[in-house]
């Protein structure tokens, strides 16, 4: 089990959260600027390392906060330990 | 190659079991093959017996990292079943599901088939709708569920004594999907390599692949630098699993996949208490009783992507809770094992079986619930990569699909959804 820290309500156990996916690049400023298949690879293709991931948690049976941290898939090491709202 | 039959064992019974030849051999690594298929899992060695036997090719290399069969057709739970929901999966798994059911024979390989049937429990009219459409939808492609009720699924599960008019998810129908099976999961993997070895086929365990390799001026394919050095081949297939980014991101080819760690665990060997596959897709968990009397207990993958293969605590109570909620008399029973394995998920949570952007280059992926999706999908991407064409069962999970953005919304994948 993980031990996430909230940037609200500090470290609490993953069970009071949820997972919300790794965090996506930067979605196209001008979506009718880029081509179907650049727009296409934003939409669908994920970030999927063996090895640190920065990922999207919500604090659902919390405080409610959306925030990110950096995980190891290999180990589930959290990597940083100062999480961004 | 020597066949297994009661005359054989009777044989070396005689000479006391010392005169039975190697299930496959060991041969040297070349340099240069027609096809080279990355993974001697179930879907790998498959797709190179089916390669070897349905399209007459024998040059072919199965590059397995660490030794055959110990992925994901060693951390399944078994089931072979075809409840899908969508026109594009019911055919396929059909196949499979029919594929499976001579496979002992075909292979001269006991794999302990046993077509005992599943059961869902539902718990929510929500879910009885669903899989009551299901029910349409598969009764179309000849697969079929059957609805029965509380009494008569009681009967047939007799563990089953939780669910009742007082408990917070009363039971309000069973739907029997009778075409559903269980067999030896390692056998599926040992009767392919011996079958395949038999047709000229080489398996290279200890054989990690590093790289990809592309060349020339169309970018085809070359081969793929591994730990005992380069190999050659105009034709490589990924067939890995859980790995599958891992692999394809050593040429740069993005696919929509995540990959997440599934786990299962199994009780204490007990005596014969349930002769069905039970799903009880309401509180998330299934089970089913081994041929040496062990539960084999699964639930939900777990939140978060990881390679670790192991099995998370919230996890494995959750799926422990459920279970005790419907049959409230395994709380007695000890756990022996737990495991965890990688499955790796596409964007719409169906497989892809595809060519690529780079010539040469073919995908198996995405198979969450690939065990039972093993005989078809060595069948059709054989059928891919001797004819470069997708056979007509395969033909939607294109990676096509994507950039259309033609998703395959699929229900049936899943105890979780």
């Amino acid at each position: 089990m993980l031990k996430i820290s909230c940037p609200f309500c500090g470290p609490r156990s993953e069970v009071e959260f949820a997972h919300g996916g790794p965090l996506k690049d930067q979605r196209p400023e001008d979506a009718s600027q880029i081509d179907d298949a650049a727009w296409v690879e934003y939409l669908t293709v994920p970030k999927n390392p063996l090895g640190p991931v920065r990922e999207r948690w919500w604090h659902v049976r919390g405080c409610g906060s959306w925030f990110t941290i950096a995980r190891d898939t290999r180990s589930h090491d959290i990597i940083d330990e100062e999480p961004q709202s | 190659m020597q066949p297994y039959s009661i005359f054989s064992l009777a044989r070396n019974a005689l000479s006391g079991h010392q005169n039975w030849t190697k299930a496959w051999r060991s041969p040297p690594l070349k340099s240069r093959y027609d096809v080279i298929i990355i993974g001697a899992g179930g879907h790998g060695l498959a797709t190179a017996y089916y390669l070897a036997k349905n399209h007459g090719l024998r040059n072919i290399a199965v590059l397995e990292r660490g030794w055959l069969g110990g992925g994901n057709i060693a951390r399944n739970t078994v089931t072979i079943r075809s409840n899908y929901m969508r026109d594009e999966s019911i055919p396929f798994y059909v196949k499979s599901v029919d594929l499976f059911e001579g496979l002992t024979k075909e292979l001269n390989y006991n794999l302990m088939y046993s077509k005992r049937g599943m059961i869902d429990v539902v718990q929510t009219y929500p879910k009885l709708r669903e899989i009551k459409r299901r029910m349409f939808h598969m009764d179309l492609h000849g697969s079929n569920y059957e609805r029965i009720g509380v009494e008569e699924l009681r009967r047939r599960i007799p563990p089953l004594t939780g669910g009742g008019p007082e408990s917070r998810l009363p039971i309000i129908a069973g739907m029997v999907h009778p075409q559903a099976a269980v067999c030896r999961h390692d056998a599926v993997a040992w009767g392919y390599a011996r079958a395949a070895d038999d047709h000229g086929v080489e398996i290279h365990q200890n054989t990690e692949v590093v790289k990809l390799l592309r060349g020339g001026e169309s970018g085809n394919i070359t081969g793929v630098e591994t730990n005992r050095g380069t190999i050659y081949a105009d034709k490589v297939a990924v067939v890995v699993s859980g790995h599958t980014t891992s692999i394809t991101d050593t040429i740069g080819l993005k696919l929509p996949i995540k990959s997440f760690n599934l786990t299962a665990f199994v009780s204490e060997p007990i005596k014969p208490i349930i002769d069905v596959v039970v799903n009880c897709p309401d509180i998330g968990v299934y089970l089913s009783q081994s041929d040496k009397g062990e539960l084999v207990i699964g639930g939900a993958p777990d939140a978060g992507q990881s390679f670790r293969r192991d099995i998370k605590q919230q996890v494995f109570e959750d799926a422990v809770c459920s279970m005790l909620e419907l049959f409230p008399a395994f709380k007695r029973l000890k756990l022996m094992r737990q495991w965890g394995g990688t499955l790796d998920i596409s964007h719409d949570a169906s497989p892809i079986v595809s060519l690529t952007d780079i010539p040469g280059l073919y995908v198996s992926a995405g198979w969450w619930g690939g065990f039972k999706a093993v005989p078809a999908g060595g069948y059709t991407l054989a059928h891919l990569i001797a004819k470069n064409e997708p056979h007509p069962l395969i033909a939607p999970f294109s990676l096509q699909r994507f950039k259309t953005l033609d998703f395959i919304l699929e229900a049936g994948t899943t105890t979780a959804t």
